[in-house]
């Protein structure tokens, strides 16, 4: 590629401003954290004086255990559910083409576009009508049902993908639909799967605007649900709002720079593909 | 990942390869009934077995997407509190949505952040990419990959939080615009009638603009370099090889992140919530936001239905034709 030394320069200048302009909002909720927790900070400002007690305190006040547990039930009884039903209809509309499939995949893809707000308003009555409302499963179940064309979506397209002949050779040496399934297919769709569960994990973890309908009770929310609470709970102390929405984003932002990497690349594919 | 993927990447070409895959189902089925003549009703139901693994999917997503679909036309065309009575009263649901200046108002403004959810990260992030395209990989390439994923990984009503203290009057913002002596107009932003829009519509590209770049970059890395090198050897300039080389060559991506920034700007929520709450007076009023308010703090489930309604055509209203044009110069 020919590119010219000043270009060289230029992009780097340009992609550090930006780099700083990405990072300035997050350094500002650190710096604010740090400030002691009974004064108005001021800006971006060094804290000369670390007051690490306050991400303590916000921890102990703010219920983050519970909060965590909360979302971490959420999450799992989203994820499997979700990547187990997308995958075996991925499998059925993209590798055994079942009849209809067309008109299921198109079915399924019509849900692809709509927007959450839309069934916020009906979903709350339907959880009511299940005596679920104010518990887990009121944002459980819609979830797996509001995830599963983009699962369905995603899947079919790796299952599409596979050799014809991989399943006649299983099915020439006998094996029935469920043990190919099991023991051929599954095993080949891991790093789909893995990215699909990526994306399922952080789109429930970060997931507002079911909880905060359908869950009156923050601490029965996701975190990002939950972050509310916190605006309630610290309007009067920026040091300690900051402190505690910065402990809530903490967990995903480790998972993030450990499995940085597969995340990316999930997150591009499902942009890609959403 | 695999090049179907890319190629299934939206909705339209999803539902092309759709059509493709019944093609091929439509010519097994013709071979169909000679295989039938042998296995008999065995071979029927083999095929249809397959049944059996959509059945959970499609359960899930009936119950709980469909059916409330469903509902919702259904409370759309009732006026009810939630509690009592229900009163049919036909179309005039939607008819208050296109004459409530307030719900006028919500759906304007949610256009006006198309400018920031959209225009300004896609504009952005395709120069930012062409610009550091040049970067070789290494640690500093990834971790710069990282940081501009960083809004991505953290819940959107975080970043509400992080940047109403960045806009409040003893913020950050206000700092910086002191420093470079620009005193004169600081102001608490979000509390203002004239800027609270454009700041929270700014939080917008704040998050989406590193996802933007990171996919360009993927994109660029795609178009053959020999392109690039004709080109300058032809003697094009960096406007020139931008416009006739690199533009073309992110088409797709251009078209996807289109359409996944604008239904994010039409159905942006959590943001707006944890910043303004629509205020101030009905400045940052968005659809979901409104839909919110009418449903469970005005008790007017059937407008609020409606509203959900005409934002759900107004999103595939939008999406559609950008699906459509990017197919059509494939």
């Amino acid at each position: 590629m020919i590119v010219n030394r000043s270009e060289a320069i230029i992009g780097r200048i340009v992609l550090v401003l930006v780099l700083i302009l990405t990072l300035i909002p997050l350094a500002n909720m650190a710096s604010a954290a740090l400030q002691p927790a009974g004064e108005n900070p001021v800006g971006l400002t060094w804290p000369s004086d670390p007051q690490w007690g306050n991400f303590v305190e916000a921890f102990q006040t703010g219920h983050v255990v519970e909060l965590m547990t909360s979302s971490a039930f959420i999450v799992l009884g989203v994820v499997p559910i979700s990547l187990l039903f997308g995958t075996l209809a991925g499998y059925a509309l993209g590798n055994l083409r079942v009849p209809g499939a067309r008109f299921l995949l198109i079915f399924f893809l019509v849900g692809l576009t709509i927007p959450f707000e839309a069934l916020m308003i009906p979903l709350y009555y339907e959880m009511q009508g299940f005596g679920l409302l104010n518990t887990q499963w009121a944002v459980i179940l819609p979830l797996i049902g509001l995830y599963m064309p983009f699962s369905v979506v995603w899947m079919r397209a790796h299952f599409v993908n596979m050799p014809r002949e991989l399943s006649e050779a299983a099915r020439v040496d006998g094996a029935t639909t469920l043990q190919e399934f099991r023991r051929i297919q599954i095993p080949l769709a891991v790093p789909p799967l893995s990215a699909l569960a990526i994306l399922l994990f952080l789109w429930t973890w970060n997931q507002f605007l079911l909880p905060v309908v359908l869950i009156s009770d923050p601490l029965k929310r996701t975190v990002a649900g939950s972050l509310t609470y916190f605006q309630g709970q610290y309007s009067t102390s920026i040091p300690l709002l900051n402190a505690g929405a910065l402990i809530i984003i903490a967990p995903a932002i480790i998972v993030f720079l450990i499995f940085q990497r597969q995340f990316i690349k999930a997150l591009l594919q499902g942009a890609v593909k959403g | 990942m695999t090049t179907s993927n890319r190629s299934a990447s939206s909705l339209v070409d999803a539902s092309a390869s759709a059509l493709r895959a019944t093609a091929t189902d439509d010519s097994s089925a013709v071979a169909r009934p000679s295989r039938r003549g042998a296995g008999g009703s065995k071979a029927w139901w083999a095929a249809r077995r397959g049944w059996l693994f959509v059945i959970p999917a499609l359960v899930a997503y009936i119950m709980f997407v469909v059916y409330p679909l469903f509902l919702g036309v259904q409370y759309s065309f009732y006026k009810w509190n939630g509690v009592g009575p229900a009163e049919f009263i036909g179309v005039a649901n939607y008819l208050r949505v296109f004459t409530d200046p307030d719900l006028l108002a919500s759906i304007g403004n949610a256009f006006i952040l198309i400018a920031f959810f959209t225009i300004i990260p896609v504009s952005s992030g395709l120069m930012l990419a062409t610009l550091i395209r040049s970067i070789k990989p290494g640690p500093f390439s990834s971790a710069s990959q990282a940081i501009l994923f960083l809004p991505q990984i953290i819940p959107l009503a975080a970043a509400g939080i992080a940047w109403s203290w960045m806009y409040a009057q003893t913020g950050a913002v206000n700092q910086i615009l002191t420093l470079f002596g620009l005193g004169g107009i600081t102001r608490p932003w979000l509390g203002d009638f004239q800027t609270a829009l454009p700041a929270v519509g700014l939080i917008g590209s704040w998050v989406l603009t590193g996802l933007c770049t990171v996919l360009f970059l993927t994109g660029i890395s795609k178009i053959d370099s020999a392109l690039f090198e004709a080109a300058r050897l032809d003697g094009a300039g960096w406007f020139r090889e931008f416009i006739s080389v690199t533009v073309p060559g992110v088409r797709q991506e251009i078209a996807v992140l289109t359409t996944i920034t604008i239904i994010a700007a039409l159905s942006s929520f959590d943001i707006i919530y944890t910043t303004t709450l629509g205020g101030p007076g009905r400045s940052t009023l968005v659809p979901g936001i409104s839909i919110y308010r009418i449903g469970f703090t005005q008790s007017d489930v059937g407008l609020a239905s409606a509203f959900g309604i005409v934002l759900m055509i107004l999103v595939l209203a939008c999406v559609l034709p950008i699906q459509r044009l990017s197919r059509e110069r494939d």
